[in-house]
């Protein structure tokens, strides 16, 4: 392997990692909040559709950034309103929200676009792939190229991460949001209303599922092909277990996961005789690499992961 | 705790949630520009209208009743098992191995060897989440979603490495010996001399299903395990007072959830595709979460939510190849309708029930007022 | 009563921190208070005495805007004010420390003490502010607590410090404390009580809930009594004494008299040695040791949690425990176990709470007639279970037990307390069991269900069988009991013959013996 080929596959990775991160941020917020969220995937696969939708008739990236953040909401305040105003099921809410959003995608665009759920391909309206090679000029360099060389949205994952943990550890805002995920009862003695922080949690997560979502659609791809998400929600959901739950370990998490997507889209198998290993490594086994690491980490065997303890609960009051 | 009287929470609550999720695909049909009318019409006409049409929808009712049968089981000791499509993957293998390497000498052998096989499969596959859950109280619903991935990539590996015959190019089994295929309903009710369309793959699994719909209702409500699962999933500490243990009903329920649902693989591997394809189970794993749900979790309402589910897949279907009949022009509505009706099932009878109870109680208050 | 004053009428001049008029609240069919009136000087401690489900912590809960009242008015420092929040309740300078404790456990005491109460957005000022302040109040009310340790790291007297200093950090002037030694040691509760003292010459007021009669002699000024959600009276704490008290709390009830010979012990059927068990670190049961011979009703007589229900607990095999239990001469397994072994054991057990351990109020009668017993072979019929023979039981026991509505297929649910009461006591009583654990045996039943299951109760008895009964009621106790063990804070404080004066009983039950009282 040629080191060409190894700036490609952390260039890769840095890609496929942004959408696994933008959703493993937003669980973070929602379960942070005591909102278990395994409807991550839905409004991933809600906001890639309905931002390659918008951009696809408006030709304007803003305007699918917007419509896919809108998409990602509707669903959060079906979620909220479930699991925080009527105390459901949250768990089935989410499988729900998911089922919903994969149904309702495909028959959308289906009808719309006449492409069998595929939307048109952008031209006009994909998101800018490297804007900063392109304001300052910068060509053939391959190592400049690895950092500066990603559409905005990936630096924006990447700052979310730093901001997420200024946010939680740093703001009342963050205080009240970890909190509530703990013990919502300390949140309303305290005179804090825990429907409003959870719904607040519940929105910010939509916003970054839409970021996910749009950055899959209009960045990675130039349309949205149906079931595109294939699973990253999911993913993002073992990334926040396996980063128990903490911002920074989550960056790390989605690195490693995303490396692992990227390895298996350039290679099928990994052939390990090269390095001296008779062993060939499967693709399937990479592809399922995330989730066998994260039962590995439920199990208890490496650390244990202690989700938020008032996790999936919905607040009842009491004395 | 619901005030309903308890028809009404058995009957009105789901066929109110069916009727709001039909409204809203109705709605939603007629949004994009189709009759909503036309719609159900030519998905009756589809799923119920035919011989051939009434042989699909039993088909896919036996997937269904099946994992919704697995389901129930486990939400009857208050697990939530959404693991059913691994576990029913898994069974899928296990119908593979019974058939590709053991000569059965009859097709009722090969039937025997693949149920066991299967339900082994199955039930194996949930037992590292059930172990987690009864000891390291790791959520089952997490880590039976994580299985599900890992089954498809370990079913992907095998298909393409290792049971794919020599010089095929699509990642599946050989077909199994045609000694092995199971008695179609043609069949069936030849001997019985009635005659029936020979197309659809509808086969002695759906007496298989409705058996153990019957075993399974015995099962809960008429033996010392059910009893077990049953006081388990109402009041955990109290059934450690009665002397149940906790460690053993969990595992014990969800082997029994995953062993059912492993099952689904005989119909739709054995008496269906005779080989073993990727994505063998077409989303039946989860389909069975709404069947439970809609069934109330007893095997009977499971039974007519399996038929109703088995319907909206068949006439789902036939949607895409429906024309007008007025027009004669061809609908275009995509079968993935039925899976925003299923989601809109799930999230209403499962995640919103107070939704439709609160104002049900408040109806009911003011009539017997 | 001479000494009985009451505050809330009597005084209008007076300069009240906290007044209540008329408050009253239901949920649903209960009554917990009935026109509660109170008033509570400004710096003074104010006790609250009753028993379990008297209707103390409801009446607190609406003073903290957690319930609203369905009537009545509430005045804070002479103004009428509405409390519909628990905010309205922190700007009306009331702070409350909660019996269970409202703390974030992985965050650290600073962080616990501003959550709600931050300065600004920004989290940094307010620690600095909190951490200032934090200090000044730990040396003003002798409160010290380091302000950087996670609350989990802490003991549970120093996590009621942090609860104190929250409400203190709010500028509460009106402190309430819900039962707030029921998780302490003895030490950790006199430190309370100079730091409540310190309060109160401070200028605060506090108020404190408790049913331990020796906490309201020994630190409140005042006291109110409640008794199934009436105030029964306010008196100065000075001017009553623990016999007093006592008898306002439990009132005079109509004795009910249960006709028995006099017990006839044979062999002995339990031997408990040195039991103790922990529950979240808590040692709630303190190496406690009797024995309980054939024939004979053996009466544990206290104010609920002081170990009883881990006494029970550990003896129907619920709770784990170290020690020894001896039945009829053969050591009971104490850990790992659960009920099965128990009944093996020959051991029948009616729990305290009916609707939480004892029966699936979702099940059916007859369902909840084989609950424990669902693996007894006359229940069986090859693989399945016999439900028609449970069925018949059911009706059977019913008939028996005056259960009604004699319906076998009626959810638990459905049935009144009593009624519920009566089918756990026919499927216990009827195993014919050498040993009856029997816990709370009429709580929240009719007179005419009392007056049967005690019947039964002695009739078991009478029939040589060993018989514990845990309960509160001390009418109950001293007329079912052979003898009667008192306890208090997880141990034996002593045997008596249930004939024994009520007043001396009490006495025990608080946790005085002779010589201090």
């Amino acid at each position: 392997m040629d080191l060409t080929a190894i700036l490609q596959i952390l260039e890769s990775t840095i890609r496929m990692s942004t959408p696994l991160l933008f959703a493993c941020l937003a669980g973070l917020y929602s379960e942070r909040a005591g909102v278990i969220d395994m409807g991550l995937e839905g409004k991933m696969l809600a906001a890639a559709f309905a931002g390659a939708a918008a951009a696809a008739v408006t030709g304007s990236a803003a305007a699918g950034v917007l419509a896919g953040i809108g998409a990602a909401l509707i669903l959060s305040a079906i979620h909220g309103l479930a699991s925080i105003t009527f105390r459901g099921n949250q768990l089935i809410s989410g499988v729900a929200i998911n089922f919903f959003a994969s149904g309702l995608t495909i028959v959308l665009g289906a009808s719309w676009f006449g492409q069998g759920g595929q939307t048109p391909a952008l031209s006009e309206g994909r998101l800018a792939q490297t804007p900063l090679l392109d304001l300052f000029g910068i060509e053939d360099s391959p190592l400049l190229e690895l950092f500066l060389g990603h559409g905005t949205l990936v630096y924006v994952a990447l700052a979310a991460v730093p901001f997420t943990w200024w946010l939680l550890y740093r703001t009342r805002f963050g205080l009240r949001l970890r909190a509530v995920g703990e013990n919502p009862a300390a949140v309303d003695t305290a005179g804090v209303s825990v429907a409003q922080l959870r719904y607040a949690a519940v929105g910010i997560t939509a916003v970054l599922c839409g970021l996910a979502g749009v950055y899959m659609s209009m960045g990675l791809n130039t349309s949205f092909q149906r079931e595109m998400t294939a699973g990253r929600g999911y993913i993002a959901l073992a990334a926040l277990i396996f980063a128990k739950w903490k911002p920074v370990p989550a960056l790390g998490a989605c690195l490693l996961f995303g490396f692992l997507d990227a390895i298996s889209i350039r290679f099928q198998n990994i052939d390990l005789n090269g390095i001296g290993i008779p062993v060939v490594i499967p693709g399937q086994f990479t592809n399922a690499l995330p989730f066998i690491l994260t039962v590995i980490i439920l199990a208890g065997f490496v650390g244990k992961a202690i989700p938020p303890r008032a996790g999936g609960e919905p607040y009842v009051k009491e004395r | 705790m619901t005030k309903l009287p308890r028809w009404a929470d058995v009957v009105l609550v789901p066929l109110i949630c069916l009727l709001i999720a039909f409204v809203f695909c109705g709605l939603l049909i007629a949004a994009i520009g189709q009759n909503p009318w036309v719609a159900l019409t030519s998905m009756i006409q589809g799923s119920l209208g035919t011989q051939s049409g009434w042989g699909y929808t039993l088909f896919y009712a036996t997937n269904f009743l099946l994992t919704g049968l697995g389901v129930s089981i486990a939400f009857h000791a208050s697990l939530f098992n959404i693991g059913g499509e691994g576990q029913a993957t898994l069974g899928g293998l296990g119908v593979a191995v019974a058939c590709l390497f053991i000569p059965w000498p009859h097709w009722s052998l090969a039937l025997l060897g693949s149920i066991t096989l299967s339900a082994l499969f199955g039930a194996l596959w949930a037992l590292i989440p059930a172990w987690l859950q009864a000891k390291r109280g790791s959520h089952i619903v997490i880590t039976t979603m994580m299985f599900n991935f890992i089954a498809y990539a370990l079913i992907s590996y095998l298909l393409v490495n290792v049971l794919r015959p020599e010089g095929a190019m699509d990642p599946a089994t050989a077909r199994f010996d045609k000694a092995f295929n199971l008695p179609k309903l043609a069949d069936i009710f030849g001997v019985m001399g009635i005659p029936f369309s020979k197309a659809p793959p509808a086969n002695i699994m759906l007496f298989v299903a409705l058996a153990l719909a019957v075993a399974t209702w015995a099962l809960l409500w008429h033996t010392r395990l059910g009893y077990a699962i049953r006081a388990f999933g109402k009041q955990e500490k109290a059934a450690v007072y009665a002397g149940i243990s906790p460690v053993r009903i969990t595992l014990y329920a969800l082997l029994l959830s995953g062993g059912i649902s492993g099952l689904m693989a005989v119909n739709a591997v054995q008496g269906g595709a005779h080989r073993l394809v990727m994505n063998s189970v077409e989303g039946a794993g989860f389909i069975g979460i709404a069947v439970a749900l809609m069934g109330r979790n007893h095997p009977f309402g499971i039974v007519l939510a399996s038929l109703l589910f088995g319907f909206l897949f068949q006439g789902g279907a036939q949607l895409a190849m429906a024309s007008d009949p007025v027009t004669g022009e061809q609908l275009k509505i995509p079968r993935e309708v039925i899976t925003v009706l299923q989601a809109l099932v799930i999230l209403f009878t499962g995640a919103l029930p107070y939704m439709v109870q609160r104002p049900l109680e408040k109806l009911f208050a003011r009539g017997g007022r | 009563m001479p000494s009985q004053a009451n505050l809330g009428r009597q005084a209008t001049a007076a300069p009240f921190a906290i007044e209540l008029r008329g408050i009253s609240k239901a949920f649903g069919p209960v009554q917990a208070n009935r026109d509660i009136n109170i008033a509570v000087p400004k710096g003074t401690i104010h006790g609250i005495i009753g028993e379990n489900g008297a209707g103390k912590s409801t009446l607190m809960s609406i003073l903290y805007g957690f319930y609203k009242a369905d009537a009545g008015t509430i005045l804070v420092g002479g103004v009428e004010t509405a409390i519909p929040d628990s905010q309205s309740a922190i700007r009306a300078g009331i702070g409350m420390v909660f019996q269970h404790f409202k703390l974030v456990q992985n965050f650290t005491v600073l962080e616990n003490i501003i959550l709600g109460a931050e300065d600004g957005p920004w989290l940094g000022t307010s620690l600095a502010r909190a951490r200032r302040a934090l200090a000044d109040l730990s040396r003003e009310y002798d409160l010290d607590v380091n302000p950087d340790a996670v609350v989990e790291d802490l003991s549970v007297g120093h996590q009621q410090r942090v609860e104190i200093l929250k409400a203190l950090y709010r500028q509460a002037d009106i402190l309430i404390l819900d039962e707030p030694t029921g998780v302490l040691t003895p030490e950790e509760a006199d430190h309370l009580f100079r730091i409540l003292r310190g309060l109160r010459d401070q200028g605060k007021t506090v108020i404190l809930i408790t049913h331990k009669l020796r906490e309201i002699m020994e630190t409140t000024d005042n006291v109110s009594v409640m008794r199934r959600g009436t105030m029964v009276g306010t008196v100065k704490t000075a001017e009553t004494n623990p016999e007093e008290l006592a008898e306002l709390m439990v009132g005079r009830k109509v004795l009910l008299q249960v006709d028995k010979d006099p017990a006839n012990p044979g062999r002995e059927v339990l031997r408990v040695e040195n039991l103790r068990v922990m529950t979240e670190g808590v040692e709630r049961l303190k190496g406690v040791s009797f024995s309980i011979r054939a024939g004979e009703i053996v009466g544990i007589a206290g104010v609920a949690g002081n170990g009883q229900s881990e006494l029970l607990e550990a003896l129907g095999g619920i709770a784990e425990a170290t020690g020894r239990i001896v039945m009829n001469g053969v050591d009971l397994p104490l850990k790992g176990l659960n009920g099965q072994s128990r009944r093996e054991a020959g051991i029948a057990h009616v729990p305290e709470d009916r609707q939480v351990l004892g029966l699936i109020m979702d099940f059916a009668a007859w369902e909840n007639v084989g609950f424990g017993y669902q693996n007894d072979p006359k229940y069986q019929s090859g693989l399945f279970m016999n439900n028609g023979a449970l069925r018949a039981d059911t009706e059977a026991k019913m008939a028996r037990f005056d259960v009604r509505p004699p319906i076998p297929t009626l959810a638990a649910k459905n049935f009144s307390g009593g009624n519920q009461q009566k089918i756990v006591v026919a499927r216990e009583i009827e195993r014919n069991p050498d040993l009856l654990l029997i816990g709370q045996p009429t709580r929240g039943v009719d007179i005419g269900a009392i007056e049967f299951i005690h019947k039964e109760i002695v009739a078991l008895r009478d029939a040589g069988k060993a018989v514990l009964l845990v309960s509160v009621e001390l009418d109950e106790i001293r007329s079912l009991s052979d003898r009667v063990l008192v306890m208090f804070d997880g141990q034996i404080m002593g045997e008596r013959p249930p004939q024994t004066d009520e007043r001396e009983l009490g006495l025990l039950m608080a946790g005085m013996t002779e010589t201090t009282a």
